[in-house]
């Protein structure tokens, strides 16, 4: 058994608008002295430690929670999960 | 008529509505704490707003996994009322118990203001008193109240006519003006705007019968049942 960090990263689907991440863009970025930045997009990411037998498994359960208490909505949302030795 | 008000950390719509359950349409409400069972004996169940649980990770969802959502899941399947409103519209939507999801407005602002609303279906517990398409002047007053569906589940609920009310102008940017929308059955229905608000004269300042029609729809359906 080990200790993995697992980083699950919530953003929504492509499509859908993120108004948040346009403000930061339009409203901060290109008002200051970068003008080649196309696109900004928002997104939530939570932080997880957890005990188990192997990255695979960590990566899996996490997963697993994620999907079972509804951690994300999948109608307007995707995760990604990077797992990591604690 | 009993009815339960569900009450969760962070409930803050709770007393208004009670009032209105019980002093304006002469019910019998009584409060419900999210982690007892639900009482058996309820004719309805209203999800009153506020802010369950601080919003934490979304709007609702928290709240959507008390023990009480799932005494609410067994009354919804018996076909009993159900109305969520604004965070109990949200806590339906998170539950499953009705589809979609409220994001945060377009414009990012926490929205109170007046609105107008369309009657899009006239055949719900809440709604059966209405015209179709008449207009109700009722308040909104929220953060994450930009409704969200799929293009697949909207022609769904246009089909099944799972739409009881839109906005009559763009709001919040939410899919089709949406502002409420109900279950296949038209038993359980959530709403952003707040008719508690909206059915006493003295706080009403457009008309107050409008958004009156919604207790007494369900004061009608209840009459035609007993």
């Amino acid at each position: 058994m080990g200790n993995y960090r697992v980083h699950v990263t919530i953003e929504n689907k492509p499509g859908i608008s993120d108004p948040e991440g346009k403000t930061i863009l339009n409203d901060l970025v290109l008002k200051g002295t970068k003008q080649n930045v196309s696109n900004i997009t928002t997104a939530k990411m939570l932080k997880f430690t957890i005990t188990e037998n192997n990255k695979e498994s960590a990566q899996s359960k996490v997963k697993e929670i994620c999907d079972e208490l509804r951690i994300y909505n999948p109608m307007v949302s995707v995760v990604t999960i990077d797992t990591f030795d604690a | 008529m009993n009815v339960g008000v569900i009450v969760f950390p962070g409930s803050n719509c709770d007393r208004d509505m009670f009032h209105v359950l019980s002093d304006v349409f002469h019910m019998t409400p009584q409060y419900c704490w999210h982690d007892k069972p639900l009482p058996e004996n309820l004719d309805a169940v209203v999800l009153p707003g506020g802010f369950s649980y601080g919003d934490r990770l979304r709007a609702g969802v928290i709240a959507a996994h008390s023990p009480i959502i799932k005494d609410v899941k067994k009354m919804a399947e018996k076909g009993i009322p159900i109305l969520g409103v604004c965070n109990g519209f949200q806590i339906l939507v998170e539950s499953g118990l009705l589809p979609g999801v409220l994001l945060k407005n377009d414009s990012l602002n926490f929205m109170c203001e007046w609105t107008n609303l369309t009657v899009e279906n006239n055949k719900t517990p809440f709604t059966n008193q209405f015209e179709l398409n008449e207009k109700i002047p009722i308040p909104i007053a929220n953060g994450d109240g930009r409704y969200f569906v799929d293009d697949e589940t909207l022609k769904q609920l246009e089909r099944k006519n799972q739409i009881v009310f839109k906005y009559d102008q763009v709001v919040n940017g939410s899919s089709n003006q949406i502002a409420g929308v109900c279950n296949e059955d038209g038993n359980v229905v959530g709403m952003m705007p707040h008719p508690e608000r909206a059915v006493e004269s003295e706080i009403n300042p457009h008309d107050n019968k409008p958004s009156s029609l919604i207790f007494e729809s369900l004061l009608n359906n209840m009459g035609a049942n007993n």
